[in-house]
């Protein structure tokens, strides 16, 4: 029997993948995130070799292919290298819309921090300088959104 | 490096929605098409890779369920999970390497997944996957950052955009040919400031082949061969925040590898025709800093003078590029077969005159991570 494909009706298959993970975080990540749960501090790591000093931390420098054991705490000030206001929706993400992603340049560090503005939308401005607002202690899981956001100072 | 050539090409129309064809299909239609191309037999072919990644086709180790459409049944097979590009130059490496022949073919379908939840899987799951970027975002921070180093405005952009959807009108395999104005890119729905609506490419399906050949076996096939003159790919770090977004320091380490494997000390005067990757308007600019066809920051200006229109000097993406069909991975095999129909003379009415050497370029990763460069020619 011939059939002629094109008079066939096209289904389509509705599905999900959804598979859970476990990522432990490894030392140095933990290291971070649990000066953010514990003492709302942000706590980067230097490279003994070209003195990077990188936020989040990792275990070791890319660049000098070296180990890092030197942890620093950086400042919760910082000013804003490169933003954009998020204009269009989708569920994953953490805030509604307008909102402003930034990559900061804390003070102390050489690499910046991508995070989140909610605030003062029409004020922000590569320059500008930000601070790391945190949630309530009672609210600090050991999470990157243990900082709220960052606000315009 | 040995005389290797690329010796067939195929590709699919790219648009939003094949419901008629599963992924089965398209590799199968792309293998019969691309040996149809040379005029060589699945006799002829002795290596195959796949390029595929399983987020986008929802299944684990994706390539394996495309082998026998591949033609692969009793080959040696192997994938390249990104760009087509560098699943191109992985088959480059293997007829370098001693096989005769490569068949690459690369397959995507975004409209069954979800595209905006698969690029927020490109980020690291425990700093900045979590803060909802994906790629649109994160360009957008990319084009922020370059626009406020330079003072690049969003006009020039969106000059892209115009240029790239308007020469999509001369390519039949184009998802979204289109006459804009600057005027309608500026209007059309902000998304992650500076990008809007039309400054973004399109989620497309579809699929796309190539045969790479020995010299031995390039004389076998049917079709003018277009030699591979450099490759080079190269990458930057991985967090965001790690890099200077307005210098693309891997494209220009890459440049630099492909134009002295190919003997070219002025990319400018040497290339005939550029077909490059740009997802965004406001990659084109940027890429052509980084290909050192200008100076840092002056990537518009090469626009402006027109010197990368149809009519110019240096036609940049006559296909209309990305911006007009994206289909993920394809993307860059399709910018490799769009400058070989360039040499080849068979571009039709995109059709750049007398071209003689092409420049192709793909990218991995958010915000042009990874950098492949491809000098293609007509002379060995």
């Amino acid at each position: 029997m011939t059939v002629n494909l094109n008079q066939v009706e096209s289904l389509t298959l509705q599905g999900q993948i959804a598979v859970p993970y476990t990522w432990w975080v490894g030392r140095v990540g933990s290291r971070f995130l649990i000066a953010l749960r514990d003492e709302a501090k942000i706590i980067g790591n230097r490279c003994n070799r070209c003195n990077t000093v990188y936020v989040p931390p990792r275990g070791n420098c890319g660049s000098c292919f070296e180990d890092i054991d030197q942890f620093v705490e950086v400042s919760n000030e910082g000013v804003v290298s490169a933003y954009t206001v998020v204009r269009f929706k989708y569920p994953l993400q953490p805030v509604d819309t307008p909102f402003a992603y930034a990559l900061i340049h804390l003070d102390g560090a050489d690499v910046s921090l991508a995070h989140i503005i909610k605030a003062d939308l029409d004020k922000l401005k590569n320059g500008v300088r930000v601070r790391a607002l945190f949630k309530e202690r009672s609210e600090r899981t050991g999470h990157i959104l243990d900082i709220d956001s960052f606000q315009i100072i | 490096m040995d005389n290797i050539a690329i010796v067939g090409v195929a590709q699919t129309k790219y648009e939003r929605r094949k419901k008629d064809k599963t992924y089965y299909d398209l590799v199968f239609e792309m293998t019969k098409g691309v040996l149809e191309d040379s005029g060589l037999t699945l006799e002829d072919i002795d290596n195959v890779i796949t390029v595929s990644n399983d987020f986008l086709d929802g299944r684990t180790i994706s390539s394996m369920a495309v082998g026998e459409a591949a033609g692969a049944g009793d080959k040696n097979i192997s994938t390249v999970e990104g760009d087509g590009t560098f699943g191109a130059f992985y088959g480059a490496m293997r007829v370098l390497g001693g096989f005769n022949t490569t068949l690459v073919v690369a397959h995507s379908k975004g409209s069954e997944g979800d595209v905006k939840h698969i690029t927020n899987g490109m980020f690291d799951p425990i700093f900045q996957r979590l803060l909802g970027l994906e790629a649109i975002s994160a360009s957008a921070l990319q084009a922020n950052a370059y626009m406020d180093r330079y003072g690049v405005r969003e006009e020039s952009f969106a000059r892209v955009s115009v240029k790239n959807h308007a020469n999509a009108k001369n390519n039949p395999y184009a998802h979204l040919p289109m006459e804009l104005t600057i005027e309608d890119v500026m209007a059309s729905q902000k998304m992650a400031d500076p990008i809007k609506l039309l400054d973004c490419s399109p989620v497309s399906d579809g699929a796309a082949a190539i045969i790479i050949a020995n010299e031995a076996h390039a004389r076998k096939a049917k079709t003018k061969p277009v030699w591979i003159k450099g490759i080079a790919h190269c990458a930057e770090e991985y967090f965001l925040g790690d890099r200077d977004l307005t210098n693309p320091k891997s494209l220009r380490d890459a440049a630099k590898r492909a134009y002295a494997m190919a003997g070219i000390a002025d990319p400018l005067k040497s290339l005939d025709v550029v077909e490059l990757y740009d997802a965004f308007s406001y990659m084109e600019p940027l890429w052509l800093e980084g290909l050192g066809l200008c100076n840092p920051g002056d990537g518009p200006k090469l626009l402006d003078d027109g010197i990368t229109t149809m009519s110019g000097a240096l036609p940049v993406n006559p296909s209309g590029g990305v911006l007009s069909s994206h289909a993920l991975l394809v993307a860059g095999l399709a910018r490799i077969i769009e400058a070989v129909l360039q040499l080849r003379g068979e571009a039709e009415n995109r059709q750049v005159e007398g071209a003689k050497t092409g420049l192709a370029h793909g990218i991995n990763g958010p915000c042009g991570q990874s950098h492949c460069v491809w000098i293609l020619g007509t002379e060995k």
